[in-house]
C-alpha cells in the first residue's frame, strides 16, 4: 500500500533535524545576557576566584540534577509543560500553568531589553558615536547641563534612549523610537519562531554560535588593551574570606538556577521534540557544563575591558591633577609625568602646602576605579560603551558588541517563546487546520502590544520590577514542586525506570540522592533565604533625577503602595496556580467520585506508549 | 622688548654723531631716556598680571603637537603680537593698531603670559577688555591656525569660545540603518509565510491525489466481489465449515 507505515514515533510531532540542533538550542536558551553581565559581577564582588567554589557546588547539586529532571521529563512525556504536568498528575497541572505564566511574563520584558540593545546597535553606525559627546546647550556656550554633570554615556542612556522620569509613578509618554525598535524585535522573534522548532532550529546555528566568535574577538582585543591584566588579576584573585558570608552561597545558588533557565517550561518543550531513546543524562551534563564554561569564558574579555576602563580613568584622573598643578605653578609641559607624579606631589606639598590644598586635587586610586562594580544593563550600556569609545575603531567594536548581546538574548527568547508556544499548540487554542504561523503571529502580536507599556518613560523601572519579582521567586517555587512532584507523586522508582529505558543504562545513585533529598532541600533553603532577604527592607529602587542634590548619584526611593501590590501580584500569581489547580481537581474529583460510572484515567508510563 | 630698547639707543647714537651742538645732543639723550623710562614704567604698569584689560594666555604646544612641537621663542611671541594686532584691525576696521601696541609680559616656562593692547591715539592707555575680547573671539580660528593649535591648547583665560555644534546629517543615521534592518525582516517573514502557504497547498494537493489513487486502487475485486463490500474486520463465517467444528476434538 502506498500509505506510510505508522511507526510509534511518527505521531506528527515536529522533531529536531539532528541532535546538534537540540543541544545548541538548549545551550542557547541557557546562555543568555546573564552570563555576560551578571556572572562577572558576582565573581568580582564575592572574592574573585573563591566564588567558583560555591558556584560549582551549586552546579553539581542543584543545577545539573534539575536540568536532567526537566530534560528527562520532556523527552519521556513528549509534551509541553502544561500537557506534561497534566499527564503526570492532574493535581500537578498547576506547575505547568505556573511555568507557562512565568515564560509569558519573562518574554514580555526580556524582549524590551533586546529593544534597547537594538537601539544601541543601530546608533553604532554613526561617527562619532552618539554617546561619546555631550550635546550643546541652547546658546552654544557650553554643554547640556544634565550631560555635563554626569557623563555623555549616562546622558545618552538615561535621556536619549530611555528618556526616564524621576519617579516610577510618573509614566510619561510613549517613546516612538523605542516603539519602532520594539516592533522590529518582535518581528525578528516572529521570523525565527514562525513555525516553532522548524525555524528556530535553523536560526539557532547563527544565534548560538556567533556570540562565541565575538567573545573570542573581544578576548584577543581585550588582552591587548593597557590595564587588562590589572582587571583580570582583580577578578580572579581569590579571597577565601568571603566564603564565610552566607550571601555568597545564596548568590551562587540563585545564579546557577537562573542561568540554566530552569522551571520556564522551555527546556521541557525542547526535550519533547526529541526521540524518546535519547541519552538525556549526557545532554544535561553537557548543557550545564557548557553554560558554566561560557560564563567563565565571557568574564575574561569583560574584565579585561573593565580593567582597561579603570586604568584609563585612573590615568585621566592623574592627568587632570597634573594639568592643574602645571597651570598653577607655571611649570613647563611634561615636567610632571604619571610616573613621577607621587614624588612631585610630595615635594610640592612640603614646599607649598596651601597652594596644593587650594587646588582641591582628587585622590586617584586605581583600586577605587576597579572597585566600581556594575552589573546588568549598567554594565552593557554605560560602562562597556564608555570603554568602547576609548578603543580605536570604536564603531566596529560597538557594532560587534551589540550584535553579540542581541544574539545571546535572542537565543534565550527562543526558549521563552517555545515555553509559551508549545503548550498553547497542544491545548489547541486555534483549530488544528489553522497553520502554526497564525498562532506564533498571535503570540508575538499580543506580546508586542502588552510590551508597549515598557516603552513609556518609566518603562525601565517596570522592567526592573518584572526582573526582580516575576523572574525570580516563582521559578524557585515551581522548580521545588517539579522535583517533589516527580519524586514523591510520580514516584522516583517509576521515573528511574523511564530514564533507564530512555538512556539505556541504570540511573546512578547520584541522581537518586540529589533528586530525592539534596535538590529539594537546597531549593527550600534558597527560597527561604531569598524571600527573607527581600523582606528585610521595604522594596526600593534608584531613580535618575537631575534635580536631586546628589546628582549624578541616583536617588533612592521607595515603591508606592500600588506598585508594591503589583510586585506581590507578579511574584504570587504563577506560584498560586499550583495550589489552585490542585484544589480545582480535588473538587472535580469529589464531584466525579459521586458518579458511579466514573472510570479512573489510565496511569501513564513513559515506556508504555512505545513498546 | 629688547628691540625697543635697541632702536632708540641706536638712533640717539647716530643723532649724537651728527649733531653740531653737544649740549643739544646731551639734552635730547636725557629727554629720550626719560621718555623711555616713563614708557617702560608705563608699560610695566600696563602689562602685568591681573592688570586692567589684560588677558592671560596659556599655550600647550607639546599636548597639541607631540613630537612636532616647536619651541616657544621670541619669534613666536612676535607672531602672537602680530595676530592680536591683526585681530584688532579686523575687528575695528581701522588700521591704527600696530604690532608695537601689543605688549606681552610674564612669560613662563609653562608657556603662559599676559598681554595687553595699548591705544596709540590716547596716551598710555589700554584698549578696553571687551573690545579685545570681541576681536579675539571673531578671529579665534585664524589665531589658532597660525599656531597649529586649538581652542583647548591655546587658551585665553576669561574669553569663552563658542563651541561648534557636532555635525548632524539631515536624516539621522540610525533611521537609515533601522529601515534596512526592518526591510530585511519583513522580506524574511513574507518569504517564510508564502513558502509555508505553498507547502500547505502542495500537501493538500498531494493528499487529495493520494486519496484519489487509493480510491482507484481500492476497487479491487476478489472473487467478483468488491473488497469494500466484505466486512474484513468482522470476518465471515462460512456456514459450510461451521458445522464441521464438532468433528474435531477440542484441544
Amino acid at each position: 500500500l502506498s500509505a506510510t507505515p505508522e511507526t510509534p514515533k511518527e505521531d506528527g510531532r515536529p522533531k529536531w533535524d539532528n541532535k546538534f540542533q537540540y543541544i545548541l538550542s538548549c545551550i542557547g536558551f541557557a546562555v543568555g545576557l546573564g552570563n555576560v553581565w551578571r556572572f562577572p559581577y558576582l565573581c568580582q564582588i564575592h572574592g574573585g576566584g573563591a566564588f567558583l567554589i560555591p558556584y560549582f557546588i551549586a552546579l553539581l547539586f542543584e543545577g545539573i540534577p534539575l536540568l536532567h529532571l526537566e530534560l528527562a521529563l520532556g523527552q519521556c512525556l513528549r509534551k509541553g509543560s502544561i500537557g506534561a504536568w497534566n499527564t503526570i498528575s492532574p493535581y500537578l497541572g498547576g506547575v505547568g500553568v505556573g511555568s507557562w505564566m512565568v515564560s509569558v511574563l519573562v518574554s514580555l520584558y526580556y524582549n524590551t531589553v533586546l529593544t534597547w540593545v537594538m537601539w544601541y546597535f543601530i546608533n553604532s553606525f554613526q561617527e562619532p558615536l552618539p554617546w561619546s559627546v555631550c550635546p550643546l546647550n541652547e546658546n552654544r556656550t557650553g554643554f547640556n547641563e544634565e550631560c555635563y554633570e554626569s557623563t555623555a554615556v549616562n546622558y545618552f542612556w538615561y535621556r536619549k534612549t530611555l528618556n526616564i522620569t524621576p519617579d516610577i509613578a510618573e509614566s510619561g509618554t510613549f517613546q516612538w523610537w523605542l516603539i519602532l525598535c520594539l516592533a522590529a524585535c518582535w518581528a525578528i522573534v516572529y521570523l525565527c519562531t514562525i513555525r516553532g522548532i522548524e525555524t528556530t532550529g535553523k536560526a539557532i546555528y547563527v544565534t548560538a554560535i556567533f556570540p562565541y566568535l565575538v567573545l573570542t574577538i573581544f578576548l584577543i582585543q581585550g588582552l591587548t588593551l593597557p590595564g587588562a591584566t590589572e582587571g583580570l588579576i582583580y577578578l580572579f584573585t581569590p579571597n577565601l574570606n568571603t566564603l564565610k558570608n552566607p550571601r555568597v552561597w545564596l548568590d551562587a545558588a540563585t545564579q546557577i538556577f537562573f542561568s540554566l533557565s530552569l522551571a520556564f517550561g522551555g527546556l521541557i518543550a525542547f526535550a519533547s521534540y526529541n526521540p524518546t531513546k535519547n541519552d538525556c543524562e549526557k545532554d544535561a551534563v553537557t548543557v550545564a557544563i557548557v553554560n558554566s564554561m561560557t560564563s567563565l569564558y565571557a568574564s575574561i574579555p569583560v574584565f579585561s575591558v573593565l580593567g582597561f576602563k579603570a586604568t584609563t580613568a585612573y590615568w585621566d584622573c592623574l592627568d587632570r591633577n597634573i594639568v592643574n598643578i602645571i597651570n598653577e605653578f607655571d611649570l613647563p609641559e611634561e615636567s610632571i609625568m604619571r610616573q613621577n607624579y607621587t614624588s612631585w606631589i610630595r615635594f610640592l606639598n612640603s614646599s607649598y602646602p596651601e597652594k596644593i590644598a587650594g587646588l582641591k586635587l582628587k585622590s586617584c586610586d586605581l583600586q577605587e576605579f576597579l572597585d566600581q562594580s556594575v552589573s546588568g544593563t549598567g554594565l552593557a550600556f554605560i560602562v562597556f560603551t564608555q570603554a568602547i569609545i576609548l578603543m580605536p575603531g570604536s564603531q566596529a567594536w560597538a557594532i560587534l558588541f551589540f550584535i553579540m548581546l542581541f544574539s545571546l538574548g535572542l537565543s534565550s527568547m527562543f526558549g521563552n517563546i517555545e515555553g509559551v508556544f508549545t503548550p498553547l499548540l497542544e491545548l489547541q487554542i486555534i483549530p488544528k487546520s489553522a497553520p502554526k504561523e497564525l498562532l506564533s503571529g498571535i503570540i508575538c502580536l499580543i506580546s508586542f502590544l502588552i510590551a508597549l507599556c515598557f516603552t513609556l518613560r518609566s518603562g525601565s523601572y517596570w522592567i526592573d520590577i518584572f526582573d526582580r519579582y516575576a523572574g525570580s521567586v516563582p521559578l524557585l517555587v515551581i522548580a521545588f514542586f517539579e522535583v517533589i512532584g516527580i519524586v514523591y507523586i510520580y514516584k522516583i522508582k517509576r521515573f528511574s525506570e523511564d530514564v533507564e529505558w530512555m538512556t539505556g543504562r541504570k540511573l546512578s545513585l547520584f541522581w537518586q540522592i540529589t533528586w530525592r533529598f539534596i535538590s529539594p532541600l537546597l531549593l527550600l533553603i534558597v527560597f527561604t533565604a531569598f524571600v527573607t532577604l527581600q523582606m528585610q527592607k521595604p522594596p526600593s529602587y534608584t531613580a535618575w533625577n537631575p534635580k536631586y542634590e546628589g546628582f549624578p548619584m541616583k536617588e533612592e526611593k521607595v515603591y508606592p503602595p500600588w506598585v508594591q501590590a503589583i510586585c506581590v501580584l507578579l511574584a504570587a500569581l504563577p506560584c498560586v496556580c499550583v495550589p489552585l489547580v490542585a484544589l480545582f481537581h480535588l473538587v472535580k474529583q469529589k464531584h466525579r467520585s459521586k458518579n458511579p460510572s466514573f472510570v479512573p484515567p489510565e496511569v501513564f508510563s513513559c515506556q508504555g506508549d512505545n513498546s | 622688548m629688547e628691540d625697543r630698547w635697541q632702536l632708540p639707543l641706536e638712533s640717539s647714537g647716530s643723532q649724537a654723531s651728527d649733531s653740531p651742538a653737544p649740549f643739544h645732543a646731551d639734552g635730547m639723550l636725557r629727554a629720550l631716556l626719560l621718555i623711555l623710562s616713563v614708557v617702560a614704567i608705563a608699560h610695566a604698569e600696563l602689562c602685568r598680571p591681573d592688570a586692567q584689560n589684560a588677558f592671560k594666555v596659556r599655550i600647550s604646544i607639546k599636548t597639541a603637537l607631540g613630537e612636532n612641537a616647536y619651541a616657544w621663542d621670541a619669534n613666536e611671541e612676535y607672531l602672537f603680537r602680530a595676530m592680536v594686532a591683526f585681530a584688532m584691525r579686523r575687528y575695528s576696521s581701522k588700521s591704527t593698531t600696530q604690532i608695537t601696541n601689543v605688549l606681552l609680559c610674564n612669560v613662563t616656562d609653562r608657556v603662559s603670559f599676559w598681554f595687553v593692547v595699548t591705544d596709540s591715539s590716547k596716551n598710555v592707555t589700554t584698549v578696553p577688555g571687551s573690545e579685545v575680547e570681541a576681536a579675539i573671539r571673531m578671529n579665534r580660528n585664524r589665531i589658532n591656525n597660525a599656531f597649529l593649535l586649538s581652542d583647548k591648547t591655546l587658551q585665553f583665560l576669561k574669553i569663552t569660545s563658542t563651541l561648534s555644534p557636532p555635525v548632524e546629517p539631515s536624516t539621522p543615521v540610525w533611521i537609515i540603518v533601522f529601515g534596512v534592518v526592518l526591510c530585511l525582516i519583513v522580506a524574511g517573514i513574507v518569504f517564510l509565510i508564502v513558502s509555508g502557504i505553498q507547502k500547505h497547498k502542495k500537501k493538500n494537493k498531494e493528499s487529495t491525489e493520494r486519496e484519489n489513487l487509493e480510491e482507484k486502487v481500492e476497487v479491487t475485486l476478489e472473487n467478483g466481489i468488491p473488497c469494500e463490500a466484505l466486512d474484513l474486520k468482522a470476518g465471515h463465517i462460512n456456514g459450510v465449515f461451521a458445522a464441521d467444528d464438532e468433528r474435531f476434538t477440542s484441544l
